[in-house]
């Protein structure tokens, strides 16, 4: 809980600074913006963030934001798929792809860090090979699809905010509310010990996999919406680490079992609120990268210092 | 001499040590025992130099010190040999006991010198450890390793050796191998510092034994004064009528009624001669004694699905089942509680409540969301029934001292009335109190016509608590003994090696 209001008040903090530097009559627009980015992000921390919680990781989100972008544009632009089959198709793929993720990890005991890695390479190629490594869109058409999922808006905020406050809503009761989330909070804590307990550690795992899957696969369907085109080669590159990185900015712990829904949309938010603040206030955007990173790293070492007190206390 | 002087320590919450003193001599063995939980691994850290005291003095030969880290105390001569070993496990045994500190050669280039594996032979030997300085720790026994440790502390010319629980994980013949260490260690002028929960060890090594009791001291004993019941007594401050109390059970005489567990021909790998097969009745308590690596711990695996079965059947209650996880034998009515409570029984970042109702949340779900208030009841009523001393059942269970820990892991299978309950070493580590509490719990469950299975490797405890006992000795059943027939000679007898006769 502690964790969780110093969050907010960091957040409080940048964006009030954010607020200051920015003249008037750009502040709606700045919210909209950043309402949109949080949104989309959210939803793939989310997903990153319950896989951190089980222990697991996952490399590949970004390369699989790619693959299943391309998929969607080249089956609706050039294959004429209907938008609800381009849909279903990424969401199924998206299933699928975790559901691999979680067999190698428990059945082939391979290391999530390794088994992830391969998946980042390997759907970068497949991405590259289906859109034939150029770029795909859907020009003019299938404007319902793109309201859909990025130009509607309600409240004046963004479809893709909402969005994610569904997804809050479904995540913080899975994790918080669930057996689900309970027995993933005891498999990131100690597998062995959930084990023991009589649960089944890898039917949970693979289903850790697959929402951090799903919610990739639900990402590139907003990004097609609103960019409206897709790089093979590119688009989705690095995003795994914005969404991990929300994910530990907000309290999830890589060593796993520990995270919580509310936090890591707190970290994505701060995540973005930083970067804006930093564009804003006229440092060079080359050191957008270094100041998330700065700000992971202040972060880490505040998390280190106050689990080192924690333990002191229960070893007493 | 090394002294403690009024030495107080106290965490958030905690009051871990309060004006506690205590002094070794060279050339003396003091036992300093207690509950969990009574401030002897706080008191120990703080004379090897793992924390700084709050209050108090530690004194060297008269002279006030203060140790600035573990390093310091070393230099002055004071080791702890920590319960969980510290060595490098890809390491050899050389390169462990000089690491660190290792003399380098060849100028800049800063080779660790050969001599080490020389160097080290000297305090290997001297301490019989039959090895080579050149062979893995990774391919040690756990005596083994800790013989490497010890080394090590002669290496640092240590004057005073700090040993905390080191028989925990022994087998008979490491452990009176470690007692002929201590004594050749007092022979030659070192002050031992000995740290146990098994009152006959203290009894046969010590000079002198403090006693602790919620972070003061309760007493000191000298050699001749020192008895089980006067330890006892000064540990808990109370009178124990008789350490293990074996009631007479309702619903008694169990031993004409058909077994509820029947295992036959049991094994796990295929190397094994003989199958292990023997029944548990309703009721039933059946000690299953051994040395360790006598296979007891692979049984209780192969029964709760953790292990693949080779060959054999188990039946519970007439039924084969076959667990293929501890899923499956939860699902038949088998329950294990294991044996290293903290990597196997506890999620021990977890609330006594979540620990408790882990096994038990499909039962306490609607539409997969957890039912809080059945959950808590539970919770609350588990810690009623089992006496966890807790101030509320949403304390993090790593909290609790040991003996607590080990309620909370019986209550989580209580929740599930398990038929057979497998207790693999149950009071490892557990208090004196705690103990008590938890056989009379086993004898209350029995009662209710649960059959249980219990590993120690603790002969009063077998002798204590057990209805039958079956003794292993390398992975096979080498023999059975009723109630009338146990003595140490013929458990050991039989776990040596020896025939039933």
């Amino acid at each position: 809980m502690k964790k969780l209001i110093g969050l907010l008040l960091v957040l409080i903090v940048l964006y009030g600074a954010l607020i200051t530097m920015l003249p008037p009559r750009a502040i709606g627009q700045n919210n909209f913006n950043l309402a949109r980015r949080v949104g989309q992000y959210g939803i793939i921390s989310l997903g990153a963030g319950v896989l951190i919680v089980s222990g697991g990781i996952d490399l590949s989100i970004g390369s699989f934001i790619g693959l299943s972008a391309t998929v969607l544009a080249v089956g609706i632009q050039r294959k004429g798929w209907s938008p609800a089959t381009g849909i279903a198709a990424v969401l199924g793929l998206g299933a699928v792809v975790g559901w691999i993720h979680g067999m190698l990890v428990t059945k082939a005991k391979l290391q999530p860090f390794v088994v992830t890695l391969c998946g980042l390479f390997i759907y970068r190629g497949l991405a590259r090979w289906y859109g034939d490594d150029s770029n795909a869109g859907l020009g003019s058409e299938h404007e319902t699809f793109r309201r859909a999922f990025s130009k509607y808006e309600f409240a004046g905020l963004p479809v893709e905010f909402w969005y994610l406050m569904g997804a809050v809503v479904v995540f913080g009761v899975l994790l918080h509310r669930s057996t689900y989330g309970r027995y993933l909070f005891a498999i990131g804590s100690n597998e062995l010990a959930a084990r023991y307990s009589g649960i089944r550690v890898d039917r949970y795992k693979i289903f850790a996999y697959m929402l951090c899957s799903l919610t990739a696969a639900f990402f590139s369907i907003m990004f097609l919406a609103d960019s409206n085109s897709v790089q093979p080669s590119s688009t989705g590159s690095l995003i795994e680490l914005y969404a991990i990185a929300g994910a530990v900015l907000g309290g999830c712990s890589l060593r796993g079992g520990e995270g919580s829904v509310a936090g890591i949309v707190l970290g994505t938010a701060i995540l973005f609120v930083l970067m804006t603040t930093v564009f804003v206030a006229g440092v060079s955007d080359k050191l957008e990268y270094t100041a998330i990173g700065l700000t992971l790293l202040v972060g880490a070492m505040l998390d280190e210092f106050l689990r080192r007190r924690g333990t002191a206390v229960r070893k007493a | 001499m090394l002294e403690a002087v009024a030495v107080g320590k106290s965490f958030p919450g905690v009051q871990a040590l309060d004006g506690v003193s205590l002094h070794v001599a060279p050339g003396e063995v003091v036992s300093v025992v207690g509950e969990n939980g009574a401030g002897k691994s706080t008191l120990m850290k703080i004379l090897a130099g793992v924390q700084g005291p709050d209050v108090g003095t530690l004194r060297l030969d008269g002279q006030d010190v203060r140790f600035a880290d573990v390093d310091a105390a070393q230099q002055a001569g004071i080791v702890l040999i920590h319960q969980e070993l510290n060595l490098a496990e890809s390491l050899d045994v050389a390169a462990n006991i000089y690491l660190g500190r290792e003399p380098r050669t060849a100028g800049f280039l800063n080779l660790v010198a050969a001599r080490i594996y020389d160097d080290a032979e000297v305090f290997t030997r001297r301490l019989g450890l039959d090895c080579s300085s050149r062979t893995r720790v990774s391919s040690l026994s756990l005596g083994q390793r800790q013989l490497v440790e010890i080394a090590r502390a002669l290496s640092l010319r240590s004057r005073y050796i700090i040993f905390d629980e080191p028989t925990s994980s022994l087998t008979e013949r490491e452990t009176a191998r470690l007692f002929d260490v201590v004594r050749s260690l007092k022979a030659d002028g070192v002050g031992v510092l000995y740290i146990s929960h098994r009152l006959h060890e203290v009894r046969e090594l010590s000079d002198r034994v403090v006693v602790l009791r919620d972070g003061k001291n309760a007493g000191d004993l000298k050699r001749e004064e020192i008895t089980h019941q006067a330890l006892v007594q000064r540990m808990v401050g109370r009178e124990l009528k008789q350490f293990f109390h074996r009631q007479h059970r309702t619903g008694t005489d169990n031993s004409q009624a058909a077994p509820l567990v029947e295992v036959r021909d049991l094994r796990w790998s295929p190397k094994q001669r003989d199958g292990i097969s023997f029944d548990v009745r309703a009721g039933e308590i059946v000690g299953m004694a051994g040395l360790m690596g006598a296979g007891r711990t692979e049984t209780a695996e192969a029964l709760f699905g953790l292990r693949r079965r080779a060959s054999g059947t188990i039946k519970i209650a007439g039924r084969e089942i076959a667990p293929k996880s501890p899923r499956d034998a939860v699902d038949e009515g088998v329950a294990l509680v294991p044996e290293d409570r903290r990597a196997q029984g506890l999620v021990i970042d977890f609330s006594i409540r979540e620990n408790i109702s882990l096994p038990s949340l499909e039962r306490m779900q609607h539409l997969s969301l957890v039912d809080r208030r059945a959950e808590s009841t539970l919770a609350n009523d588990s810690c009623t029934r089992l006496a966890v001393r807790t101030t509320d059942a949403e304390k993090a269970v790593g909290l609790l001292s040991g003996g607590n820990q080990q309620k909370v892991v019986l209550a989580k299978w209580l929740a599930r009335s398990p038929k057979l309950l497998i207790l693999d070493e149950p009071t490892r580590g557990v208090d004196v109190g705690a103990k008590a509490d938890i056989y009379a719990l086993m004898d209350q469950l029995a009662g209710q016509g649960t059959a249980i299975l219990m590993i120690s490797s603790d002969l009063e405890e077998i002798m204590g608590v057990s209805d039958r006992v079956l003794v292993m000795h390398e992975q096979r059943l080498a023999g059975e003994l009723p109630r009338e027939q146990l003595t140490e000679q013929a458990i050991m007898h039989l776990a040596t090696g020896g025939t039933a006769s």
